[in-house]
């Protein structure tokens, strides 16, 4: 069974003001096929926290480990993350001009499986996962994200992650900029990759709405770059009813004090 | 209705100053022209045309002596296409343009026999002509392409090996015939190639013309169009690709000098290594004559790696308000760091990603080139170019 372990993690930006210190010690297991929801006000750092597991460049670990079955995720290069099982769906998708959806799936699963998909049932294999996510079969011509509406973008993140099946994926607000419908589709495209294949999720959402679609096992709350209180599907619910402000309360008095 | 366009006698710059002061020419159809090497003053580098250019690397071709015996070529045997020599006096020589620098005049001067590629016929056919090995003696040459009234055709003149060679293109395109003319540009790394090329078109007329850079130490062609009669129609089109130390440069002008006529110019470049530069000047003259033109030109430069230069200087003159359209545009951008990330979290690996990104920088080029073998060739030898082969 895999299992991805997040082991007192301290993350640094740098900025134009100097090193900012973003994530201060987080702990987190996920095994696979469990639904972590990790929620938390802007600025928390939950971003910060994906990206690091992707392993972009601009965020620096200075403390803690992150490891897949025992493996140092740390230690691996973008790609070799992504290769080892790790999948992140972007918030922010970029384009790529002069490349087609087509042409970036098959580069991409050749690479993820180390062979070329049998070309037949390839074909069909993201036919059919296109058609699930009502996306357009004219969408495989047209380039990686160019001229995509925000919606476009999201679900062409998850036909990656259904055609890619990763162990674990990293959804970094996935629903946001999502009317319903969309945020159904997409959702459902999550839950079938999940059911199939018995993906690990880390779901980062600063709204509870998505976990109407997407029902999580387990709910951190993230406030300062660490998880502030965590418990089950009901946690959520709490959240809806009562928003982040309690935490930030608390974190400010923390705050108050003087560091050394 | 007189256009406010119209530069009028008394309009500012026109006139010399009072004090004497120095007159630059003020339009780019007025500069000064011969086929006489003799009358343009020594290349110092400060002239306008050779400012962006390393001159010291080739003040043989400026400023010496030149062979302008016949290079050795080798042609591929299509119907329809042939191949001859004809003398410096034909009547076809100078037709399509005369030397605006010095290089140009030079090579005009001396060379003894023009290479004629005549085009003929209505069926489509491709001829490459390669230039291939010329060693390090500095050449001149002259070549003729002529496309016959309503002919269709596609040529390429290729050049591979060493190369010290300043040469003359003239592309006469005869009424209503369709023409592309790729020159391609594969020399070795230490080879210079100076190519001035003018096109005239004649009525209804198309060309393709493309430029593609991709080795030699210092490569300058200068594509010139002459849109000279109604209804011509140009579609000019640049690829370049400048490693570390390389000098890749292109003037191009298009002079729409009669109504209803057309360009659109479109060169995209990437550079990687030290001291890889490349130069895109994108001159377009709209004349009094050119109503109804629709002009467009562009320059994208992708920029991989530090310590590279790219110049981007597009300019546009405009003597007729009565058009149907003329923009510009330009843009030189970074690597997208970005796009690296997002490709290598999808498993990736960094040198294909980077193949990736450049490739479909590249790729509209590539496919408007209109034939198969040649897009295949290309994408293999900017593949090559990325890995720094």
């Amino acid at each position: 069974m895999s299992v991805l372990e997040i082991k007192n993690l301290h993350v640094n930006v740098e900025t134009e003001q100097g090193t900012r210190e973003i994530l201060r010690g987080v702990d987190l297991v996920i095994n696979e096929g469990e639904i972590h929801a990790i929620m938390g006000p802007n600025g928390s750092g939950k971003s910060t926290l994906a990206y690091t597991i992707a392993g972009h460049p601009k965020y620096q670990v200075v403390e803690g480990e992150i490891l897949l079955d025992g493996e140092n995720v740390l230690e691996m290069s973008v790609d070799e993350r992504a290769r080892a099982g790790v999948f992140l769906a972007m918030q922010y998708p970029v384009e790529i001009p002069g490349v087609t959806v087509t042409n970036f799936l098959r580069t991409a699963k050749t690479a993820i499986d180390g062979e070329a998909p049998a070309i037949r049932g390839w074909i069909k294999d993201v036919r059919e996962s296109m058609s699930n996510l009502k996306m357009d079969s004219a969408f495989a011509e047209r380039n990686v994200n160019e001229g995509f509406s925000g919606g476009e973008k999201k679900r062409n993140e998850i036909l990656q992650l259904e055609l890619l099946k990763p162990k674990f994926a990293v959804l970094d607000e996935t629903d946001s900029g999502l009317d319903v419908d969309a945020l159904k589709i997409v959702s459902e495209g999550v839950n079938r990759a999940h059911a199939n294949t018995g993906l690990g999720v880390l779901l980062i959402t600063h709204y509870t709405r998505i976990l109407r679609y997407i029902k999580p096992d387990f709910v951190h709350v993230f406030v300062a770059g660490r998880i502030a209180e965590q418990g089950g599907a009901e946690l959520a619910d709490r959240l809806e009813e009562e928003g982040y402000d309690r935490y930030q309360v608390a974190e400010s008095a923390a705050e108050a004090v003087p560091a050394e | 209705m007189t256009s406010t366009a119209m530069p009028t006698a008394g309009q500012h710059g026109l006139v010399a100053h009072s004090d004497g002061a120095f007159v630059p020419v003020q339009t780019r159809s007025e500069r000064f022209r011969s086929v006489n090497v003799e009358d343009f003053a020594p290349v110092s580098g400060r002239e306008h045309e050779w400012k962006l250019s390393p001159v010291a690397a080739f003040a043989d071709l400026t400023g010496g002596e030149l062979d302008g015996s016949r290079l050795t070529i080798e042609t591929t045997d299509v119907p329809g296409i042939s191949f001859s020599y004809i003398p410096r006096d034909d009547a076809r020589v100078g037709t399509a343009g005369t030397p605006e620098e010095r290089a140009s005049a030079n090579a005009w001067s001396t060379f003894e026999e023009a290479l004629l590629v005549s085009v003929t016929g209505e069926d489509e056919k491709i001829a490459v002509v390669t230039r291939t090995a010329l060693g390090d003696t500095p050449r001149a040459a002259h070549t003729v392409i002529e496309a016959a009234p309503n002919s269709r055709g596609f040529v390429v003149l290729a050049g591979t090996g060493a190369a010290r060679l300043s040469e003359n293109v003239e592309i006469l395109v005869g009424a209503g015939a369709s023409l592309t003319v790729v020159s391609l540009q594969e020399w070795d790394d230490e080879a210079v190639h100076l190519s001035s090329q003018f096109a005239r078109l004649g009525r209804d007329s198309f060309l393709k013309h493309i430029v593609v850079s991709l080795g030699g130490k210092v490569v300058r062609v200068n594509p010139s169009t002459h849109l000279a009669e109604q209804g011509a129609d140009i579609e000019a089109l640049g690829l370049y690709f400048a490693d570390a130390g390389q000098h890749l440069e292109q003037q191009v002008y298009v002079h729409h000098d009669a109504p209803h006529t057309k360009s659109r110019v479109t060169y995209k470049g990437a550079l990687q290594g030290a001291g890889a530069r490349t130069v895109w000047i994108g001159d377009v003259l709209i004349g009094n004559a050119a109503v109804g033109t629709d002009s467009y030109e562009q320059n994208r430069n992708l920029v991989l790696t530090e310590g590279t230069r790219a110049d981007s200087v597009p300019n546009l003159e405009i003597e007729t308000g009565d058009i149907e359209g003329a923009g510009h545009a330009s843009a030189t951008g970074r690597f997208d760091d970005e796009q690296l990330f997002y490709l290598m979290a999808r498993g990736i690996r960094e040198d294909e990603a980077r193949r990736l990104v450049v490739r479909g920088f590249l790729t509209d080029i590539v496919q408007k080139i209109g034939s198969a073998d040649l897009e295949a060739r290309l994408t293999a030898a900017i593949e090559a170019e990325l890995e720094g082969r």
